[in-house]
């Protein structure tokens, strides 16, 4: 039970972490990525062919998968920057799809939709599972951490003023001389190299990565999160996370309460509930339960 | 492989001319409502799935399933929208946008839920491919199945035109499309055009999902498969014109099936992908522009 729950403490920071990535990228800059999973799995990839592949040690390995999900980030970011928000959504959503048909075709490289397995994490085998899983979590959430406090400056500096300006209006904020598509880009890039991290977090926790784990679900799962805990807020960001985890994980249970159910149905009923949560949310509770609040005097318009 | 050509130009027209119908059905949505509706894969798949209750459990022929396909998924679209997004319109086409890819992964699992995973088929005869002698372009095979769902797209499209030209609601629609202010001023009632909207581009969705069943299997992933496929031809064509749905479709159609002279077929899905770059990088509002419905 314990290492169970670490391990979900483990899923909870990865998602916090994308969520983070998210809250940049969406949040303060206002560009909607429904791809996310896309540089998660670009992450993971990444990190588990250089260390399985490459024998790369995890301190070079790790720095090269958010490097990997960046560049990439920047490409569609370039290739979207001009786009209204609905083309984004569609654009950045086929993308997500595409890297897991590469992942899926690519057998040379990826093992196709094998996955690629034995990826190497310090202490596997040496520690106990409860001290292998204890140290991940801690791993996990000083990134967390890190990145929370990083991203809380980045948004209190101008740089975020800037964000949140082009997020409301990006017109207005090119006509105020920003330089708007170097600001995209830059969120763009931090956004998916933080989803990139997670990802190759994951995969080294995990041992094991396939295609399969990257479904768009994965998307939906961190645009809950974020929509629940408070968009535009590091706090909401994470506290999302941990609820999202705890929520997926609870409905894990359902098969106990509910009797004479098919394990299909009851992994049809836990992804149903998720979409039903987040309707809910974006209905009931659009601004999360910490909402952004209102740096500056804003005009009421109601 | 260019002796190939031919065959294949023609597979991708045929593929085209189905793609056309959930492509539309995209289309109308955007064009009234304003929002990329996620949600056209489950309902593709609510469709695929009213046929084959149709067809196989029912019996009825095909043509009368196509029907039931159509007319349950609208009506799906209709309901699912007044329950799940209407409310959220106020808060933004993103939202909307965000709240459909929540509600298809909801409606997708409860088709799951009833169904399971298996993949099912319909009651189909099956037919031999003709065999047609091109003489220097050499020979092709069509498949009367095939040529039979591009004659039930055809027949659908026909129908919209029609009543989108020539009825009262149909003008209507296209008034709200093209000036919601305007047609509000003028007395249309917003609520009912977008629950018109809803039921033809859920409809058509529907239709198009079982067309697609027929030519492959009806299972809870029928819709989420081709929804790349239906957002690239309604994006290369122009968001919101249904013309240039119709001009994406075969684009989209024909580029999928030429692609394997290039890539693995694998990657067919991807060439959707491309097109929408290709496209968007060059005509940023697709290639008949938006709002030509």
């Amino acid at each position: 039970m314990e290492n169970y729950l670490l391990a979900m403490a483990v899923f909870a920071g990865c998602t916090a972490l994308m969520a983070l990535g998210l809250n940049v990228i969406f949040g303060l800059a206002g560009m909607i990525n429904l791809g996310l999973v896309g540089f998660f799995a670009i992450g993971a990839y990444a990190s588990a062919l250089l260390t399985v592949k490459l024998h790369l040690p995890l301190v070079l390995a790790w720095p090269a998968a958010i490097f990997a999900a960046a560049a990439c980030g920047v490409a569609v970011a370039l290739i979207t920057a001009r786009l209204r928000g609905d083309y984004l959504a569609i654009v950045t959503l086929g993308f997500s799809e595409v890297i897991r048909l590469v992942a899926s075709n690519e057998i040379w490289l990826t093992n196709g939709t094998d996955g690629i397995s034995a990826i190497p994490a310090p202490g596997r085998g040496v520690l106990s599972p409860l001290l292998f899983n204890l140290q991940f979590v801690v791993i996990v959430w000083i990134a967390v951490g890190v990145a929370a406090l990083l991203i809380a400056r980045l948004s209190a500096a101008p740089f975020g003023r800037v964000l949140r300006a082009i997020r409301e209006d990006d017109v207005i904020a090119s006509v105020a001389g920003k330089r708007v598509l170097r600001f995209k880009l830059q969120a763009f890039a931090i956004g998916a190299g933080l989803m990139g991290l997670a990802g190759a977090l994951y995969a080294h926790f995990n041992a094991y990565i396939a295609p399969d784990s990257f479904q768009p679900l994965v998307t939906i799962y961190v645009v809950l999160a974020l929509t629940a805990g408070g968009t535009g807020t590091m706090r909401g960001a994470v506290l999302g996370a941990v609820l999202v985890v705890a929520l997926t994980e609870g409905t894990r249970f359902l098969g106990g309460v509910v009797p004479g159910l098919a394990p299909v149905q009851i992994a049809a009923l836990r992804e149903a509930i998720i979409g039903v949560v987040l309707i809910l949310v974006l209905t009931y509770r659009p601004g999360g339960i910490i909402p952004e609040t209102s740096r500056t005097h804003r005009l009421e318009t109601s | 492989m260019t002796g190939d050509l031919p065959q294949l130009l023609i597979n991708g027209l045929l593929a085209g001319t189905q793609l056309a119908v959930p492509a539309i059905g995209f289309t109308t949505i955007f064009a009234v409502l304003r929002f990329p509706s996620f949600a056209i894969a489950s309902h593709a798949t609510i469709g695929a799935y009213a046929g084959y209750i149709a067809n196989v459990w029912l019996g009825l022929p095909a043509g009368v399933a196509l029907l039931a396909a159509f007319i349950v998924a609208g009506l799906f679209g209709v309901a699912t929208d007044e329950i799940a997004l209407r409310r959220l319109r106020t808060s933004g086409p993103l939202t909307v946008a965000i709240a459909s890819v929540a509600l298809t992964i909801v409606l997708e699992n409860l088709v799951r839920f009833g169904f399971g995973n298996d993949q099912r088929g319909y009651a189909l005869a099956v037919l031999r491919d003709w065999r047609v002698d091109l003489g220097a372009l050499g020979m092709v095979r069509i498949g009367p199945q095939q040529v039979q769902n591009a004659g039930a797209a055809a027949v659908a499209m026909g129908l919209l035109f029609l009543f989108l030209g020539f009825t009262r609601t149909g003008k209507m629609m296209r008034a709200v499309a093209d000036n919601p202010m305007l047609a509000s001023l003028k007395g249309i009632d917003a609520d009912r055009v977008a629950q018109l909207a809803n039921f033809i581009g859920m409809g058509l969705a529907g239709f198009g999902g079982m067309l697609v069943a027929m030519d492959t299997a009806v299972d809870p992933l029928t819709g989420f498969r081709v929804m790349l496929s239906i957002f690239a031809a309604a994006v290369v064509g122009g968001l919101g014109s249904i013309p240039g749905a119709v001009l994406g479709a075969f684009v989209v159609g024909v580029g999928e099936e030429f692609s394997i002279i290039l890539l693995d077929p694998t990657y067919r899905t991807a060439v959707g992908f491309l097109a929408i770059l290709i496209v968007l990088s060059f005509r940023p509002r697709g290639l008949l522009g938006e709002r030509a419905i």
